[in-house]
């Protein structure tokens, strides 16, 4: 252990007390490559998103150690962007405000904001184009859709060129032809932009779509008890989910999971 | 009690509005009705009157109430400017004290826990039974309605913005935190922009109540304001002055509640529409 870009080695986690509290993880192991681009699934209520929270500091572990970046976790890292299912855009703001609220609040940026205001400006407008909402700079959340007010998300997560995009279900919310757009949106960012990212979901299509590596966790309190590398070369294309390999691939992960489910019942 | 007449009286208003029986236009209809209610309203009062033939004493009729507040013009003008002042100033403090005390209580839940409950008894004392206590420390005057106006007007604007900054969704919190924001930044940047709609939401209740505040200090002690007017008319038996003092009030009232609300659509419009949003996706 030790290798990885992030790593978790036998992690715990429980919620409230020692007696009473729940355990929502136990024995978690799990390393990411820098640049590598894994997902997370399994049964509802695994702890997919207690993961994501012992990761990004907000939550500390109670026993085992995170360290992201060669660095032990022990409190939020501003090297971190995340998004979740809901797009929480802060309805006051603009599109191009929202985007730019984590360079407010991160340094650098944050003393640098007065000075290179016009700088931060072009690099959220960059972001927006990058995510096809160029030109919707100066609408608010509720002028989009749920599906702009997504891609929106995503730039306010990536604007402070975090090392690590941590994503938990973004794309639940939307319907299917909004998230498969969303998919190839997230792959060009990725691509073009690098960083490593941990995506949570229950969609076993999209894990396997967009992930280097799929994990499978177990029923509470989870842990990993499968993991499995996709190969599809990169750009990959929405035609090859339609292909037999890839619905092997997600038929078997969904065994994995379904199993996870009979053990916990 | 006051707090509850308010909304009362705006669900009352805009159900008269939403029947359409006319083949005038909706929008006019919306714009005709409130009037038309309060026309209304003087028309059946005078008939009534007429009819079962009230003494005056009782019952004055609206000519005879419009007749007295003719009459004495300048005197209730000038106690009207008095209860206006007082209630404006106690308003004024209100806002600043119920902002800054819902931004701490707001921002930490001990705080919250702990000053609840006090602030719940406090705000369950009736006003009418502090203002003899007023008259002991402050004297009789304008100190004591101030002071009423703005104990009974800052407890609705102090729980909307405590409310407004308490209840920033927990996600939102995440993805600030993870940034490093700290607490401070959270509020800043989040809880107090979020609380503003809840603020201005507040002010348009407190506005009313505070006027209330204004005149039960002046009725129970005072030499000044419309409240004082009034107890001076029905000490004389001057029962129209009576009345024209109470519809000089209710004018007041609607004249403050319409100047908050302009100011909350004006302040907070991006709230409503954020909701029309979010319900359309």
């Amino acid at each position: 252990m030790g290798k990885g870009f992030v790593d978790i080695d036998d992690v715990a986690l429980r919620y409230g007390g020692e007696a009473t509290g729940t355990l929502a993880l136990s024995g978690m192991s799990l390393t990411v490559d820098k640049g590598e681009f894994i997902a997370v699934v399994g049964p509802s209520g695994c702890g997919k998103s207690t993961l994501m929270k012992a990761m990004s500091g907000l939550w500390p572990v109670t026993s085992g150690g995170v360290s992201v970046a060669g660095q032990t976790v022990s409190g939020p890292l501003s090297i971190v962007g995340m998004a979740f299912q809901a797009a929480t855009l802060l309805p006051w703001r603009t599109t191009l405000d929202n985007v730019m609220l984590p360079l407010e609040i991160t340094q650098p940026y944050r003393s640098e904001m007065n000075r290179r205001r016009g700088h931060f400006r072009d690099k959220a407008r960059a972001l927006l184009k990058l995510v096809g909402l160029e030109g919707f700079d100066d609408k608010y959340p509720w002028q989009l859709s749920g599906g702009m007010q997504q891609r929106v998300s995503l730039c306010r997560a990536l604007i402070h060129e975090p090392a690590l995009l941590m994503l938990d279900e973004p794309f639940a919310a939307l319907d299917m032809f909004t998230r498969e757009e969303l998919w190839g949106v997230l792959q060009d960012v990725w691509m073009t932009k690098k960083p490593t990212v941990i995506l949570v979901t229950h969609d076993l299509r999209e894990a396997v779509y967009l992930a280097d590596k799929v994990y499978v966790m177990s029923a509470r309190p989870g842990r990993i008890i499968h993991e499995r590398d996709i190969e599809f070369a990169r750009p990959r294309d929405l035609d090859i989910t339609f292909r037999p390999d890839f619905g092997d691939i997600a038929h078997d992960l969904r065994d994995h999971i379904y199993t996870a489910r009979q053990d916990a019942a | 009690m006051a707090d509850t007449t308010a909304p009362e009286a705006t669900r009352s208003s805009t159900d008269t509005q939403a029947s359409k029986g006319f083949s005038l236009s909706a929008k006019t209809q919306e714009q005709i009705m409130p009037w038309a209610v309060v026309i209304g309203l003087f028309v059946f009062w005078e008939a009534a009157v007429r009819l079962f033939d009230f003494p005056e004493f009782i019952l004055p009729a609206p000519s005879v109430i419009f007749e007295a507040m003719w009459q004495w013009r300048l005197p209730i003008l000038e106690n009207a400017a008095q209860t206006a002042m007082t209630t404006v100033v106690g308003f004024g403090i209100a806002i600043v004290f119920g902002l800054v005390t819902g931004i701490v209580i707001g921002s930490s839940s001990l705080i919250y826990n702990g000053f609840y409950p006090v602030l719940i008894g406090f705000n369950s004392i009736p006003k009418v039974a502090v203002v003899p206590i007023l008259v002991i420390w402050f004297g009789i005057g304008t100190v004591p309605a101030i002071i009423t106006a703005f104990l009974i007007s800052f407890f609705p604007i102090l729980v909307n913005v405590a409310t407004g900054i308490a209840t920033v969704e927990p996600e939102l919190k995440d993805v600030l935190r993870a940034l490093g924001a700290s607490k401070r930044d959270i509020i800043v940047k989040v809880g107090i922009p979020r609380s503003l709609p809840y603020f201005f939401a507040s002010l348009k209740i407190a506005i009313t109540v505070a006027f209330v505040g204004s005149i039960i200090a002046e009725t129970v002690a005072s030499n000044k304001g419309i409240g004082h007017l009034m107890i001076v008319a029905s000490s004389r038996f001057e029962v129209p002055l009576v009345f024209a003092g109470l519809l000089v009030t209710a004018i007041m009232g609607v004249i403050m509640y319409v100047v908050a609300i302009a100011i909350e659509k004006r302040m907070t419009g991006w709230s409503t529409r954020s909701m029309d949003g979010a319900s359309g996706l």
